[in-house]
């Protein structure tokens, strides 16, 4: 399998953040080549690439951008830095490592579809991130390559860092958009989609952070360069972002394909306490949980989806055979509480619901049959809501439920948690355990 | 809520000349493409269970109650945001649905109340019915979990009460606001299950930004919100279809009652002028109707200065029939009179002018659309050739410009400033002209392209200067004016504005608007595609108020804007029934139908109806009634549902021509200020008591319906009927009904007029004839009444009424929201909790000039008198202008406006008064002997 580094392989270098130092490395010249291109000939390319949707839906690219209806104008990007889905920690590294590599995707994207606004929608709690952001498009800007003319071409690009005001479900596309807007977060009623309708009422195209990074590689080397990285459907490398409990926890660039299993127990040295995987979640928070026996699995996005469950953001969290699952997903049920945004009924009810009994199975209050209605709720709700935060907390519960019932039925029998106080498996420092995955 | 008995399509109707076929629960039905699943199930006969969704509002998808399945798809789609396609076959009932349903409710359920048979909204809540039908047997979850339940309530708003605990977070409220109402007031704070609506920062309705329109109460599903009325009362037990009886707008109400007593005022959705949507004063302020203060029975007195005694029917009417033949035998036949009321009903302001011009022999009879539209009925009379409005309201869903001339519609119109808003927001521009900064300039996402914030007095002169450019810059439509309208005419008017002093650069001085503005406005309003004209009475409460109403003509005419959807001229009249009783020649020179009299065949007409030779001599104006009062010509005065004392200018004026008259009659709900220097009264009826028809600024007759008997046993229609048979001219109608057909048969635009067609159509614009029988939605179109379009010069002559060194400052009148004309109905409702008593608007500059701070007690003096009222400083007004609202008989506020008028009508220049403004030690002398004159046995009810 490749070792190809698409997107880290600056990162580490002495002010790999600056200008001076991307364009040491040859950075903005997929801009210049891209702006020599025809517009059409830079969409064909990634379409050519195979570049699959970074923030979780694994979407197609290219196939997204075809979308855009011919005669309306304007349109806009909105990049989504909102990257809020526990256990995933890429795009913000992204940022802090090679923001120009980010603004040369959008650069490049903008010019391929004839967009001349780009907002970046960065979450609130990243504020050294929107910072070096601010940044990096002020060096652009002076540089001439962001602005009036980009890169002296005629072409007005204007990009703008919105940061949100800490709510996850702005990370859902079309909540954005309303964020962006100046409204409450709700997600909106689809069709019609956001390439149609979408900011100020105007066709836009939403990519991830990630997703776009990879534009400049893709422009440079070509889009079946970045498709034989991968492999069938998906192209290129993808950063996975382990934590939990293993040895060597951080950001790993690997195909996309890569298995998850070598993942853990190779570049991430297995679990920390040496104990067995007891369960692993293989793509942010929402994604179903996989045991410990099931995670020889390739991460690709169609072959994981087969396993049941989804790579979503890269989001990789491993749990050794110390932990209560019951607790870890009371955990995750309280997150989705915390951040339904209240509009649809299963969900803003439902949640809260799905958290309380939790909670009270956790402390040993369950009674039989209540991981069935556990399920039942779940069930309820997944499927059934305006947008995708109602899968995202149902699906852990199902799964859980489904896959750990021995540890709910436990704590039913034994009206108390088997697992003791501190069932956490190691806790760890997320920076410095990061830093060593850079290293990896 | 709505009464369940409605039915609700859940989602608006879709706009589509294509229709799709479809099978819902095995039945065909036939939609227009675009139109909810929801929507169709419920037009097939079939209702699917929600909440969140309401025919009014948007779809919103979130109550998750609707879902269906539909053959060959995955999953369960929403039925109200999933659109009807050609050959869907769609079930709404399964084993599946079924559970999703029950699990849906069932969530709802673990967080209500479940107190229904002691809930407001027992018998009429949608969670109820829904539970009903969807069959839920137990709650599983408990109530153990989080819960709003004794979450605190929100009792502020005078009106209606809000009680989180019983809230399903469905967002109507917050759209209704939205969507509807264009306030965006309400919100949804916080998120997931902290979810709560919330009226702003302050969590309270009263003093935040809602403006008590209803919507929400009306959108609401459960007793969130509900009327504090029906909250006192239950539910009602019948509905009276009826006309709101406050302004123009004539929205459509279902009065709600239990036997007699209102339970609350619904807006009709099958109501065109309002389509469900009302104001605060229609939807809640008609409290007044019972108010204690209601006079009930017929008082007569010798001299103005005794008290008040309580006579019978007969004799009131025997008293008054006695005085008026007896001043006529003294004085001569000319020297009685009436004022018709514009806020009685057609069939009343008919009789009232029928009994002038017969009983009383005379043309002495006049309307309060002398103090306000009179400029409107002249100047479009004279250009277009009629004297109404062009559109109907539903006009403004197609125009893409919309130029507002002197008027204030979130304030005196607010349910078509609603409709305006919601067009603005879809896009439509906007230009105003106003000297204030009205709501409109900048509201929730709507803001003026232009706004020409003139000096008062100078609306002539920016008319002008609008039409010098488009002239000038080549933008007339001559094609449009070649064809329609007096080539002659055209050519002396085009000639005439393109003149240098027209520019507006040379007219900037005077109107104080820069000319940049000026020009980027005519060429929006000449270009912009649809542009509609909507003006109010800062048109035409001027010296030249009927010159400015010409200019406006001129101005649609040159660029083409008349005689179809989207554009138009379109007169904002001010009250109930002010179009109607124009209509009905309450004028002393027109027969019904703005015939004149000296027309003898019109005359004939009548006369072989009535069996009465009629006076071919105009009779008198309201300004000259009170002239001639002085003058001792004029001595006997009947005026129903009309006060001239507040509401004209120049109060000592007034005053003092009434203590001259020998009887004054007034027919009134209340003692009012007129009823003072009043020698018999008449009680009047309330609109709820009585059954007629009102017509609204679009020409739409719509049917008034007794909902309660008269308090004081007979409608107004009967008094001035007994009232003229004790004259000797009997009037033996026994309903309304027969008098409109008199109506009908007398006046040419009315033939096709009639109870039985409005119980029909719900109701109908005028013309409404043989050649029109359904009515006349737009005017002139293919061809302008009055045959060729004419056009007239517009000399801009300044009004008399100038700044001096002693009063320096110029003043202009209006009206609020929540307070209406004189007061004297809203006056006696809880509308007083959002304003209770007149306010001076002064632009804080000069204000520090006079070191006045606000809510200091202020002199405002001009050459006719004083009044003293508390400042407001706001920059809503420019420097150099201040604004003061009348609504208030103890602020006296026109005594201080002048006896200048319009050239042509009359029409009282209110708009324009010189005044000086100081810091006030205490009343005015006119206050303070008016309070004198009420603590007397005279000023008192028996």
């Amino acid at each position: 399998m490749s070792d190809v580094k698409v997107l880290t392989a600056r990162w580490g270098k002495k002010d790999s953040h600056t200008l001076a130092s991307y364009k040491a490395d040859g950075g903005y010249g997929a801009l210049e080549k891209a702006l020599s291109m025809p517009q059409p000939g830079i969409v064909e390319e990634v379409k050519i690439s195979n570049l699959r949707g970074r923030g979780g839906a694994g979407f197609a690219t290219g196939l997204k951008w075809t979308f855009l209806p011919k005669d309306i104008r304007p349109r806009y990007l909105c990049v989504n830095a909102d990257e809020s889905e526990p256990g995933t920690f890429k795009d913000r590294y992204i940022i802090e490592n090679d923001p120009h590599m980010l603004l040369e995707g959008i650069a490049i994207t903008c010019y391929a579809l004839d967009i001349h606004l780009a907002y970046i929608y960065i979450r609130g709690e990243f504020p050294k991130q929107a910072a070096a952001l601010e940044q990096a498009l002020a060096e652009a800007r002076e540089a001439g390559i962001i602005g009036k003319k980009l890169m002296g071409k005629d072409f007005d690009l204007e990009v703008h860092v919105h940061r949100g005001a800490g709510a996850y479900i702005c990370g859902e596309e079309s909540a954005l958009m309303e964020s962006l807007e100046g409204k409450k977060g709700y997600p909106r009623l689809k069709p019609p989609f956001p390439a149609v309708v979408g900011l100020w009422g105007k066709p836009t195209i939403i990519n991830n952070v990630e997703t776009l990074a990879n534009v400049p590689w893709i422009v440079k080397h070509g889009g079946a360069a970045f498709a034989a990285l991968g492999t069938g459907k998906s192209g290129g490398t993808r950063l996975f972002g382990v934590s939990g409990n293993v040895k060597r926890p951080g950001i790993y660039e690997k195909p996309v394909h890569y298995n998850l299993k070598k993942l853990i127990m190779e570049d991430c040295g297995g679990t920390a306490s040496g104990r067995p995987v007891k369960a692993v979640i293989p793509g942010g928070s929402s994604s179903p949980v996989l045991r410990g026996d099931e995670i020889d699995v390739s991460l690709e996005f169609d072959a994981i989806k087969a396993a049941g469950t989804m790579s979503g953001s890269g989001g990789v969290i491993v749990m050794d055979d110390s932990v209560c699952m019951v607790r870890v997903l009371s955990r995750v049920t309280k997150f989705y509480a915390e951040e339904s945004c209240g509009q649809c009924t299963p969900c803003r009810e439902g949640t809260p619901w799905m958290e309380s009994l939790c909670e009270k199975i956790e402390h040993g209050h369950g009674v039989p049959g209540d991981a069935d209605k556990l399920l039942d709720m779940a069930n309820h709700i997944g499927g059934f809501t305006i947008c995708a935060l109602g899968d995202a907390a149902s699906m852990p519960v199902q799964s859980f439920v489904k896959k750990f019932k021995d540890d709910f039925e436990r704590h039913i029998a034994e009206h108390r948690c088997p697992f003791g106080e501190g069932a956490w498996g190691v806790s760890q420092d997320s920076r410095e355990a990061v830093i060593g995955g850079m290293r990896a | 809520m709505r009464s369940l008995a409605e039915r609700d399509p859940g989602t608006p109707a879709a706009r589509s000349d294509r229709t799709v076929s479809l099978q819902i629960d095995g039945l065909p039905v036939q939609v227009p493409a675009g139109t909810s699943l929801l929507r169709a199930a419920v037009l097939a006969g079939v209702s699917i269970p929600k909440l969140c969704a309401t025919e009014a509002l948007a779809p919103f998808g979130s109550c998750r109650l609707c879902l269906v399945e539909v053959e060959g798809k995955k999953g369960f789609p929403a039925s109200c945001t999933t659109p009807a396609e050609e050959g869907m076959r769609v079930r709404t009932q399964s084993d599946a649905l079924a559970r999703l349903r029950r699990g849906v409710l069932e969530l709802y359920l673990t967080d209500h109340p479940l107190d229904c048979l002691t809930c407001s909204a027992n018998g009429n809540c949608e969670l109820q019915a829904v539970a009903g039908t969807v069959g839920l047997r137990e709650v599983r979850y408990g109530t153990s979990g989080q819960s709003h339940q004794g979450a605190a309530g929100d009792d502020s708003n005078p009106y209606f009460a809000f009680d989180p605990s019983r809230c399903v977070v469905c967002s109507r409220c917050v759209r209704a606001c939205e969507e509807q109402q264009g306030s965006f007031a309400l919100t949804i704070e916080g998120r997931g299950f902290a979810s709560r609506v919330s009226p702003g920062p302050g969590g309270r309705f009263l003093g935040s930004e809602c403006v008590s329109c209803g919507a929400c109460v009306t959108a609401c599903p459960t007793a969130a919100l509900a009327e504090k009325s029906l909250v006192a009362l239950g539910q009602p037990q019948r509905r009276v279809a009826t006309t709101c009886g406050y302004c123009g707008v004539g929205c459509g109400f279902e009065a709600e009652v239990q036997g007699e007593r209102v339970v609350r005022m619904l807006p009709s959705r099958e109501a065109q002028a309002n389509l469900g949507h009302a104001c605060v004063k229609g939807r809640f302020a008609w409290g007044y109707a019972t108010h204690p203060d209601r006079i009930t029975r017929p008082m007569i007195r010798a001299r103005t200065s005794d008290p008040w005694r309580e006579v019978s029917w007969e004799e009131a009417i025997g008293h008054a029939a006695a005085e008026l033949r007896r001043i006529q035998a003294g004085h001569g036949r000319g020297s009685i009179g009436a004022i018709v009321s514009s806020r009685c009903t057609n069939e009343e302001d008919w009789l009232v002018q029928k009994l002038v011009r017969t009983a009383f022999g005379n043309n002495n009879v006049d309307t309060c659309a002398r103090v306000c539209h009179a400029p409107t009925g002249y100047g479009l009379g004279q250009t277009l050739g009629t004297s109404a409005g062009t559109q109907t309201f539903a006009s403004v869903e197609q125009a893409d410009v919309v130029l507002l001339i002197g008027a204030n519609p979130t304030d005196a119109h607010p349910v078509f400033a609603s409709r305006l808003k919601r067009r603005l927001r879809e896009g439509a521009r906007l230009v105003v002209v106003d000297p204030r900064a009205i709501e409109l300039v900048r509201a929730p996402h709507v803001r003026a392209d232009y706004h020409l914030q003139l000096r008062p007095g100078t609306n002539v002169a920016v008319l002008t200067a609008l039409a010098h450019v488009v002239v000038t810059e080549g933008l007339a439509a001559t094609r449009f004016v070649a064809e329609r309208c007096e080539p002659g005419a055209f050519e002396i008017w085009r000639e005439f504005v393109a003149r240098p002093e027209h520019a507006p650069e040379a007219l900037e001085p005077v109107t104080g608007v820069p000319a940049a503005l000026v020009r980027g406005a005519a060429r929006l309003y000449a270009t912009g595609g649809n542009a509609a004209i909507y003006y109010g009475l800062g048109v035409t409460e001027h010296s030249q108020g009927s010159t400015a109403v010409i200019a406006i003509a001129n101005l649609a005419m040159a660029t083409g804007n008349v005689g179809r959807e989207g554009v138009g001229v379109n007169p904002l009249r001010g009250q109930n029934n002010v179009q109607g009783s124009c209509d009905m020649g309450s004028f002393p020179h027109e027969l019904p139908g703005y015939r004149h009299v000296s027309d003898a065949a019109v005359r004939g007409s009548f006369e072989a109806d009535w069996g009465v030779r009629l006076d071919p001599e105009p009779g008198l104006r309201i300004p000259n009634m009170m002239d001639a009062a002085l003058d001792g010509s004029f001595r006997g005065l009947y005026c129903q549902g009309e006060d001239p004392v507040q509401s004209e200018p120049d109060t000592r004026h007034v005053i003092e021509a009434l203590q001259a008259m020998e009887c004054v009659i007034v027919q009134d709900l209340f003692l009012s200020e007129t009823s003072r220097w009043a020698h018999v009264f008449l009680p009047g009826a309330s609109f709820l008591e009585k059954d007629g028809t009102f017509t609204n600024a679009e020409r739409r007759i719509s049917r008034v319906r007794r909902v309660m008997a008269p308090l004081c046993g007979k409608a107004d229609w009967e008094v001035t009927a007994a009232l003229s048979a004790a004259l000797g001219h009997p009037m033996p109608y026994r309903h309304p009904s027969e008098i409109m057909e008199e109506i009908a048969r007398l006046t040419p635009t009315f033939a096709g007029v009639s109870y039985a067609k409005l119980d029909r159509l719900g109701s109908l614009q005028w013309p409404c004839n043989a050649a029109a029988p359904e009515g006349t939605p737009t005017m002139h179109v293919g061809g302008f009444v009055r045959g060729k379009g004419r056009f007239l010069p517009t000399a801009y002559v300044p009004t008399p009424e100038r700044t001096t060194p002693r009063f320096p400052l110029l003043l202009t009148t209006g009206r609020i929201l929540s307070q209406y004309n004189v007061g004297a109905q809203t006056r006696r409702t809880e509308n007083l909790r959002f304003c209770g008593e007149d306010l001076l608007e002064i632009h804080p500059q000069d204000a520090a000039d006079r070191r006045v701070a606000d809510g200091d007690l202020v002199s405002l003096t001009s050459r006719s008198g004083e009044a003293v009222l508390r400042a407001h400083l706001t920059e809503r007004v420019q420097p150099g202008v201040v604004y003061a609202t009348f609504h208030f008989p103890e602020t006296g506020a026109n005594v201080t406006t002048t006896e200048n008028s319009d050239w042509a009508t009359n029409c009282p220049e209110y708009k324009v008064t010189a005044v000086q403004v100081a810091r006030a030690a205490g009343r005015s002398a006119w206050q303070r002997e008016r309070e004198a004159m009420l603590r007397s046995p005279a000023g008192e009810a028996p």
